[in-house]
């Protein structure tokens, strides 16, 4: 295939140039970017930053035995180095069995228009920008006086362009681009100080959330918390709105990724075609859906995207993996090669989402007498070798079906294991906000510890 | 060494007339200030793993961050290529924030003052890959014989030697190298019921290899992962709610981290949206409690010469026997709020905006007997190691979680518990420490702070404490 455009020309010399030096294969990656980032505080523009890189990473194997190195110097004589450091590195790496490129018959890409990129972020004015940072700040402060402060509103836009090409002749490119939009207001009465944040990002300007709206739900977010406190310490029905509850299929994803599944680093590994799961749960990693932020044609070892079903009624059904994590378990790759700009693929997800269920969320809401309805989790406590989950939240506690006083200061503890097979209600609100999603669930039993 | 000799001039040919040049342009719109941040970073990555080195990536990073600030107005731009054309149109964007007659540049730059902290003769960067290959597979031989139970070995060992040149409209030059290393080593154990667990030990700083061919050897780190991992295969549930909590000496001062020193950072206290904004004088914490963040530490992970606004770090009493003494700056709070530049405008690297951040942060040691400490609590936990934290600044509710910990039964330690994550709030928690042992102890050099997208090397460090109330997220 001959490149057609500059970033496929780096990548495809870059492996003429490894292959002219001896190794037995190569996989080169080339990414580029622009970003542009405008920060409004208080009505005043407060940051621009505008700016653009790019680099270029090269993986080589000289039998089994493999090296990386990367650059951002793009010349011909910055290529030749990047491809004398990574052959060098393999000299001193040691030869892992599984080791190698993609089989050839898996190498591909999806056609068509993904909708991964439009012209019309490039060419959003600076001036438009602010604006639409300063009009979503606004928007927020005037929801109500007890918003006196504000960590502001932000607008980003980004281009970029990766490219990735193989010695088995794999030769591909993508552009994308992206806009968002965030705000931040301080809210505060007697003295104590609350902040929430909403925000939108899509790869078009036209499909971003409006300024107003976001403004209006970062006021209604932040208006919720004042005034929380500490709840007793007792064992409750947790809901955990779509914003958080989609962290809980996060960590579904790093139960299933090939690395911790080989590695036996995790409570799920082993565990295919068993109930892992309530009947209501089914996750599905789907890298092919058109305009998502999970969506691309190829995956980062040159493997078309694809949709995967993970759980399936509470089954699991299958792991995420690349290349090499296929090899060691004796599994073919599902096409979810993960890296930067080199170094050994890691496991990567497309659009991940739980699948919405029949009822509205507050539905769900009035099947809890007492409760706790988590709108943000704190800190890293989860373990997923053996499922152990204890982490911060704040949100509003459940009393009789009804939302009532904002609670916060507290943590939620159980294990993955059993929360996954609690979960006993799953809403119809899913919502796209970023490559993983899931609507609001119901976890049947948790220990809130508070005061 | 004059300028010639630095690495930028000698490398990419730059002059001080260049760099003059530079600035103008950034202030030919108007504008207080500007600088120009230099960074150059070469890097090495090993990893093993199932006793195979799978893993060996090196490369080059540089580039050039431009920034005008004019009033409370930061204006950035940066260019991963270091052609004078190129940082000319850098300096032209980040020009854009500021709209008046151009600022006078002042004209000369002198060399500005720095420290000496970790003036490693040979950077890990310049040894042999042999030597430091040979670490991690030291590492993985000691961690699979230090017992059987021990099933999956992880080991890395990564560097770099960074290179900055900062120039600053007021006339100030400064270059500094920066080099850093660190080993990690992971291990799943299991155990005789099938359950598995995992131990992790990591450590380094701003030292060259010796550091792990001395006193810190990849044998230490294994036994200490090793270690961990069993106790986990024995822990019970921990318990739910309000108790006593005993810090043990070290990495758990990641408390201080998450509970005041991010707190304490000028830009979140000079929009007054920090819990402890307007809080200077106030007591904030026991009068046992004397907090500092000091950058000036001689080969620690946190530690910098100059900050990567080329102002020197020096050691910053933030709490002083419990009452709030200062924030940490960055030049434009400082300017802002007219206070004296701390040292800790830092910035992960040519793509970012500089901002204040914490260093080296730890509590100083007080008069008890860490025993006597552990003695006097009935009834409590007792956490040993601990893995992340994060806190809301603006409600002042933080977490951190505990990978290491044992019930006190009796003041006594009795059996180890399960990972738990504790909560508290900013400037309440440390109001009920009431026991501040004579142990101080720093981490191992493992700490990364993140802040608003933006990573940066830190340490903590902390004496054995008792806090009478904490909550403890437990399951049991």
């Amino acid at each position: 295939m001959s490149p057609s455009n500059t970033q496929e020309e780096i990548a495809a010399r870059l492996i003429e140039l490894a292959m002219a030096r001896g190794v037995t294969a190569a996989e080169a990656t080339v990414s580029e970017g622009d970003e542009f980032e405008a920060q409004v505080r208080l009505g005043e523009v407060e940051t621009l930053k505008e700016a653009g890189s790019r680099a270029a990473g090269l993986r080589v194997l000289c039998g089994q035995k493999v090296g990386s190195a990367y650059s951002s110097d793009l010349t011909e004589a910055g290529l030749q180095r990047i491809v004398e450091s990574a052959t060098s590195l393999a000299a001193i790496s040691m030869a892992d069995p599984h080791a190698g490129l993609p089989d050839a018959a898996d190498l591909g890409q999806l056609a068509g228009d993904l909708g991964l990129y439009s012209d019309s972020i490039a060419t959003l004015e600076t001036a438009f920008k602010i604006e639409q940072a300063r009009a979503g700040e606004k928007a927020a402060m005037s929801v109500d006086p007890r918003i006196d402060n504000s960590e502001g509103g932000s607008f980003g836009s980004y281009t970029g362009w990766r490219a990735f090409a193989n010695s088995l002749g794999f030769l591909g490119s993508y552009r994308t681009s992206s806009c968002s939009l965030s705000v931040v207001p301080v809210a505060s009465v007697d003295g104590r100080r609350e902040r929430d944040y909403w925000s939108s990002s899509a790869r078009t300007f036209e499909r971003l959330e409006a300024a107003d709206y976001i403004g209006r739900k970062a006021a209604e977010r932040v208006l919720r918390r004042l005034g929380a406190k500490k709840a007793p310490t007792q064992k409750v029905p947790v809901v955990f709105e779509p914003r958080v509850a989609r962290s809980l299929v996060g960590h579904i994803f790093s139960a299933v990724s090939g690395d911790a599944v080989y590695r036996k680093s995790s409570f799920l590994a082993g565990k295919l075609d068993e109930v892992v799961a309530n009947p209501l749960v089914t996750v599905v990693d789907d890298g092919t859906m058109p305009g998502l932020f999970g969506t691309s044609p190829f995956d980062d070892e040159g493997v078309a995207s694809r949709r995967t079903t993970i759980v399936e009624a509470g089954v699991l059904k299958s792991y995420l993996l690349n290349t090499y994590t296929a090899r060691k378990l004796g599994l073919r790759t599902t096409g979810n090669a993960s890296r930067g700009i080199t170094g050994n693929a890691s496991v990567g997800h497309g659009n991940l989402y739980l699948q919405p269920g029949e009822e509205k969320p507050e539905a769900i809401i009035r099947g809890v007498k007492n409760g706790l309805y988590v709108t943000e989790l704190l800190g890293s406590g989860v373990n997923i070798v053996n499922g152990d989950y204890s982490r911060g939240a704040a949100g509003v506690w459940i009393e009789n079906g009804e939302l009532t006083w904002p609670v916060h200061e507290v943590t939620i503890s159980g294990n993955l294991r059993r929360m996954f097979e609690q979960i006993e209600a799953v809403g119809d609100d899913l919502e796209f906000r970023g490559s993983v999603a899931c609507p609001t669930l119901l976890v049947g039993e948790m220990t809130v510890s508070g005061h | 060494m004059s300028f010639s000799d630095s690495f930028f001039a000698r490398r990419f040919n730059l002059t001080p007339r260049d760099l003059e040049r530079w600035l103008g342009e950034a202030l030919s719109r108007g504008g207080d200030f500007a600088d120009l941040y230099f960074e150059y970073i070469e890097s090495t990555a090993l990893s093993l793993d199932e006793s195979i080195i799978k893993s060996a990536t090196q490369g080059v990073t540089l580039g050039v961050g431009v920034r005008v600030l004019s009033g409370e107005r930061t204006g950035y731009a940066y260019s991963g290529d270091l052609t004078p054309e190129r940082i000319l149109k850098a300096a032209r964007t980040a020009a854009c924030i500021a709209a008046g007659p151009a600022s006078v540049v002042r004209s000369g730059l002198d060399e500005g003052e720095k420290l000496d902290l970790y003036s490693v003769p040979v950077p890990a960067a310049e040894t042999s890959l042999a030597e430091r290959v040979a670490l991690i597979l030291r590492a993985d031989e000691a961690a699979r014989s230090a017992d059987v139970k021990v099933f999956q070995v992880q080991a890395s060992f990564a560097d770099n030697i960074k290179h900055v040149l900062i120039a600053s409209s007021d006339g100030s030059l400064v270059w500094d190298r920066q080099p850093m290393a660190r080993l990690n080593v992971s291990v799943l154990a299991k155990g005789e019921d099938g359950r598995v667990e995992n131990g992790y030990q990591g450590g380094g700083g701003r030292v060259g290899l010796d550091h792990f061919t001395s006193q810190n050897l990849p044998e230490k780190f294994a036994k200490e992962a090793v270690r961990q991992a069993l106790v986990s295969l024995d822990a019970v549930e921990a318990p739910a709610g309000e108790t006593t909590v005993v810090l043990g000496p070290g990495w758990p001062g990641i408390l201080l981290h998450e509970a005041v020193g991010h707190g304490l950072e000028a830009d979140f206290n000079r929009k007054k949206v920090s819990a402890f904004s307007d809080r200077v004088g106030q007591q904030v914490a026991s009068p046992l409690c004397t907090v500092v963040d000091d950058g000036a530490m001689a080969s620690r992970r946190g530690s910098l010469n100059v900050d990567d606004e080329g102002t020197p770090t020096r050691r910053n009493v933030l709490i002083e026997n419990g009452v709030l003494r200062g924030y940490l700056h960055d030049r434009l709070s400082s300017k802002l709020l007219g206070s004296a530049a701390t040292g800790n405008g830092r910035r992960e690297s040519y793509q970012h905006i500089p901002m204040p951040r914490m260093t080296n942060t730890y509590m100083l040691a007080g008069e008890s007997d860490p025993d006597e400490i552990i003695k006097s609590v009935p009834k409590g936990i007792y956490c040993a190691t601990f893995g992340g934290g994060q806190v809301d600044i603006t409600s002042g509710n933080f977490v951190f979680s505990a990978t290491e910990s044992y019930l006190i039964e009796e003041g006594r330690l009795t059996r180890p518990v399960r990972g738990a994550t504790l909560i508290g709030n900013g400037p309440e928690a440390l109001k009920w420490v009431s026991m501040v042992g004579n142990d101080l102890k720093l981490d191992e050099g493992v700490g990364i702070c993140g802040k608003e997208g933006q990573s940066v090397p830190v340490g903590v460090g902390i004496p054995t404490v008792k806090i009478d109330r904490m909550t403890v997220g437990g399951n049991a």
